[in-house]
């Protein structure tokens, strides 16, 4: 089965890629695109620890196709720092240890960053939604859920 | 000020506070490499092929339509492995033998588990070494097969093992059975101890296996050279145990093998153990190519260990005032496929909070056609005091007694013998119950369908052997490196502590995990040895920098080594008699190494003894949906001894992060099997983990009592937050409903059954 030839926007760059009909957009971002920022936690829609924007719009990853990215753009946890400065998310993450292994800590930042896109002033209850497709299982997301509301205070600000 | 003045009167620079770890930024970027995120040059796909029934014989694998399809590499069944015999050795905190571990990567004699490997491929692609495993034939003649522990070890249920005598009994039996062993242990005449009691109260619970749940699959990836060398990459707990379980497996010696531990998403004792990596080492060797191989979900959940479940019956008299007279426990354990329940440490911590005089714990480990276990947060505790605390609180109810008080009359305290063996140094149980008492959620009022439960728990927590190595560069910054993992923050604690010692910036110490060729043995990240153990091995490596800081500026000073001493990052003479020298900062000392003897480091090698139990107290509040029967924690609170917590942050995160895994086996967490004996919720749509949604904030109290054998007072906090978690939300269910449930999860068909809302087939 011939690899099927797709051009893309990934993180502001063009980039072409050839890939099997069956590979997802998360299979493209790691093993074609070496972009690993994005995580397989279960490939199937149910952690969010590969959590992408495609074209301006939060979706699992893994639940995309590779062929289905022609002409189309995707951003991942690889463009969110800009530059040297992290964004304000990450920096509240940090700042309020709301990562333990690290491996939801990706999926989770890009999904935060789309609900604060849609809603600069949530409350805990609706961060506590937006985020329940994304699994954490090492901290009981109250650090993260604190780490979203004072980034999304800071964001208003300034 | 040396370390004992600053213990006195907390003037700690670092040990305390709340810095940004270094290994921070890599995280929140994307940077940072798992398991599944390395790419080497000519690199190869390896696939397991797992087997479809519960209980199988193999009769044969024929592998040649796989060998011939193009881009296949290689292919490996257990005609690669070579039979071990039986040798059991430490696993993490539970014990493996040999000769099994070679069976559960790879299957011999018989498939003894839904999703149990028979055979792997390396190919060129995914999708290459997906069409390989289907062609790969296996004739099995299916068995009978038995899933549940009580079933298991009922006379008559199929034989997982034909050559297995329960050990532990007299005379040992004739017949072969799934009870693997007995053991016992207790003190005292639990007879003539309830017969002193005014009122005994005998319970019997379930509880399902769980899953350890870490999101990051296993992953490695191996490359074996034509001279026999290998390296190997992998996501793990212990890449030194990985090195020595491979090395014994693969009959290398252990230094051809060098094995470099990955950033790890997830443990909890899941990753003490190898699935893949003797496989992916095989595959290499045979293939010629590095072998990458990554498990996808489905296959963690039905080919990696989980904890058991369990079948617990628990026995408790108590005089009229609320002092137990005496305790009696039998559990019974799944162990999975083979041998090595954590029944053991589950007997040894069943009453491991309360001072009783008559104690008999007796348990059994039995194995039946399920993956096999492997440790999950301080293993086999949890189960144990889960049934133990719900007796504890039934008993308080019925003796008309606040539970906090109740405890507090029966509560271990230093010099109490615990029933497992020793007398128990400082500890802090009485204080966790003291702030729990006095705790504002304690005393808030409850609303309608609301309960409250308070449980307490037990670890012991280890030590062991650590490496630690310090390099002072020459610009007099820190290469700081140890053998133990990063699993949640450790390396910020390492530095911590280094920085503190030797009296420099935080920003100046670099910590990094070495690998297996780089620094000597270290066990493995589990048992809340880390902070406690390498943490003591980087105190050590620090205090032989200062020495060697010391000699180096009597060098420079030309006076005796003991006229010099080390305070805040600087040399200075001990007194003005030894000279007038104006003070050396590591810096200086650093630029002159060259002309003082060379590089300047300290390395530290020890077996930590003295690691200090743990004991928290949790406080929950629960809502229940009488029509759905769905429960919803609204408040919850933790409290538990640290010692000394290194960097508060992360240890407030140990805390909440057990308390919502105990949340979840609590409350919905269980495998479903079919009538075939395969696993049915292989995903985590229907495995289902707590989410955000369905967690409050998550309180914290940290108490200290430390820990006299740390220099900072520092004992483990990783475990010991799981386990009070499940008794004190069964409490709290059991008083919104006003009826127990004495079974987990208590998911909603359960809760329904037991307020007689659905009839038992429903549920
Ligand atoms: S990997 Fe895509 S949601 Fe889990
Ligand atoms: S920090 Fe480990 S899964 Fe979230």
């Amino acid at each position: 089965m011939a690899k099927i030839h797709v051009t893309a926007t990934v993180n502001g760059d063009e980039v072409e890629f050839l890939c099997e009909l069956e590979e997802t957009l998360l299979d493209v971002l790691r093993d074609e695109l070496h972009l690993t920022g994005s995580k397989e936690g279960c490939a199937s829609g149910d952690c969010g620890a590969c959590s992408v924007m495609l074209d301006g719009r939060l979706v699992c990853a893994c639940l995309v196709l590779g062929v289905e990215m022609e002409g189309r753009s995707v951003e991942t946890i690889e463009a969110m720092a800009a530059g040297d400065e992290l964004h304000p998310l990450q920096q509240k993450f940090l700042e309020h240890a709301a990562l333990q292994c690290g491996i939801c800590t990706p999926g989770i930042l890009v999904a935060a960053k789309a609900l604060l896109e849609k809603k600069p002033d949530p409350t805990e209850t609706e961060v506590r939604f937006w985020l329940a497709g994304n699994l954490c299982r090492c901290t009981g997301y109250d650090k993260i859920i604190r780490a979203v509301l004072d980034a999304a205070a800071e964001m208003r600000v300034s | 000020m040396s370390t004992a003045e600053k213990l006195e009167n907390g003037k700690f620079k670092w040990v305390g506070t709340r810095p940004v770890r270094p290994d921070g930024v890599d995280k929140v970027t994307g940077r940072a490499r798992f398991g599944a995120d390395l790419f080497l040059p000519g690199m190869l796909v390896g696939r397991v092929l797992r087997s479809p029934h519960a209980h199988a014989r193999i009769k044969s694998i024929d592998t040649s339509k796989a060998e011939a399809l193009p881009g296949v590499k290689a292919v490996v069944t257990r005609d690669d492995f070579k039979e071990m015999p039986s040798e059991s050795v430490a696993a993490g905190e539970m014990m493996i033998d040999y000769r099994d571990m070679t069976r559960n990567i790879m299957a011999r004699e018989k498939v003894l588990y839904d999703g149990h490997a028979v055979a792997a491929v390396a190919a060129a692609s995914a999708s290459v070494a997906r069409k390989a495993l289907k062609l790969i034939k296996v004739e099995y003649e299916v068995l009978p097969h038995v899933i549940g522990v009580i079933e298991a070890m009922e006379p008559g249920a199929p034989v997982l093992h034909e050559a297995m005598f329960t050990e532990g009994v007299e005379p040992t039996p004739d017949t072969p059975s799934n009870i693997a062993a007995r053991n016992e242990l207790g003190r005292g005449d639990v007879e003539a101890g309830f017969k002193k009691a005014d009122i005994i109260l005998e319970r019997t619970f379930d509880t399902a296996p769980v899953h350890q749940g870490y999101i990051e699959n296993h992953a490695c990836v191996a490359s074996v050279s034509e001279d026999g060398k290998a390296e190997l990459w992998c996501s793990t707990q212990g890449h030194y145990m990985v090195r020595a379980f491979c090395a014994k497996l693969l009959g290398m010696d252990i230094s051809d093998l060098r094995v470099t531990a990955s950033e790890i998403g997830g443990g909890f004792g899941g990753k003490t153990i190898v699935y893949l990596e003797p496989v992916a080492l095989v595959l290499s060797q045979k293939a010629h190519h590095p072998v990458k191989m990554v498990m996808t979900r489905e296959e963690v959940f039905r080919a990696t260990g989980p904890t058991s479940g369990a079948n617990v019956w628990v026995k408790l008299g108590a005089t009229k005032d609320g002092k137990i007279t005496a305790a009696e426990a039998v559990l019974k354990y799944q162990a999975g496929a083979f041998p090595g329940s954590p029944v053991g440490p589950g007997c040894m911590c069943a009453f491991a909070p309360y001072d009783i005089e008559n104690v008999k714990v007796v348990g059994y480990d039995v194995v039946s056609n399920r993956p096999k276990v492997a440790a999950y947060r301080a293993p086999g505790a949890p189960i144990s005091e889960y049934a133990v605390e719900c007796v504890v609180d039934e008993l308080a109810e019925k003796l008309g007694l606040d539970p906090i008080e109740l405890r507090l009359k029966n509560a271990a305290k230093e010099g109490t013998q615990a029933a497992y063996g020793p007398k128990f140094g400082p500890i802090g149980f009485v204080e966790t119950l003291e702030a729990a008492k006095s705790h504002p959620h304690y005393n808030a009022p409850l609303g309608p369908n609301q309960g409250r439960g308070v449980a307490s728990g037990f670890w012991f927590n280890i030590g062991g052997e650590s490496c630690a190595t310090i390099n002072i560069n020459e610009d007099g910054t820190a290469q700081l490196m140890v053998g133990t993992p990063d699993i949640g923050g450790s390396r910020a604690s390492m530095a911590m502590m280094a920085a503190e010692e030797l009296g420099i910036d935080l920003d100046k110490v670099n910590p990094v995990i070495g690998d297996t060729g780089s620094l000597g043995f270290s066990f493995l990240t589990g048992g809340s040895r880390v902070t406690f153990a390498t943490g003591k091995a980087v105190i050590v490596a620090a205090g032989n920098v200062i020495t060697d800081l010391r000699e180096r500026a009597a060098k420079i000073w030309d006076i005796p080594v003991d006229a010099v001493e080390w305070e805040d990052g600087f040399a200075r003479p001990t007194s003005s008699n030894a000279g007038e020298f104006d003070p050396l900062s590591l810096a200086d000392i650093a630029a002159m190494a060259a002309k003082t003897g060379g590089p300047i480091a300290g390395h530290a090698q020890i077996n930590a003894q003295g690691a200090a139990p743990g004991f928290g107290t949790h406080i929950v509040d629960v809502e229940v949906d009488k029509e759905t029967g769905r429960v919803t924690v609204l408040r919850y609170t933790v409290i538990q001894d640290a010692g000394k917590a290194i960097h508060p942050s992360y240890v407030e995160g140990q805390y909440q992060g057990g308390a919502a895994q105990g949340i979840g086996w609590a409350l919905n967490e269980e495998y479903v099997y079919g009538e075939d004996g395969r696993m049915q919720n292989t995903g985590f749509l229907d495995y289902r983990m707590p989410v955000a949604s369905d967690l409050p904030m998550i309180d914290t109290q940290i108490i200290e009592v430390p820990n006299p054998n740390h220099p900072y007072g520092v004992r483990g906090v990783g475990e010991t937050p799981l386990v009070p978690a499940m008794g004190a939300v069964a409490c709290a269910v059991e008083h919104a409903l006003g009826t127990r449930l004495n079974e987990l999860p208590m998911s909603p068909p359960r809760v329904l059954k037991a307020i007689g809302a659905i009839g038992e087939a429903q549920a």
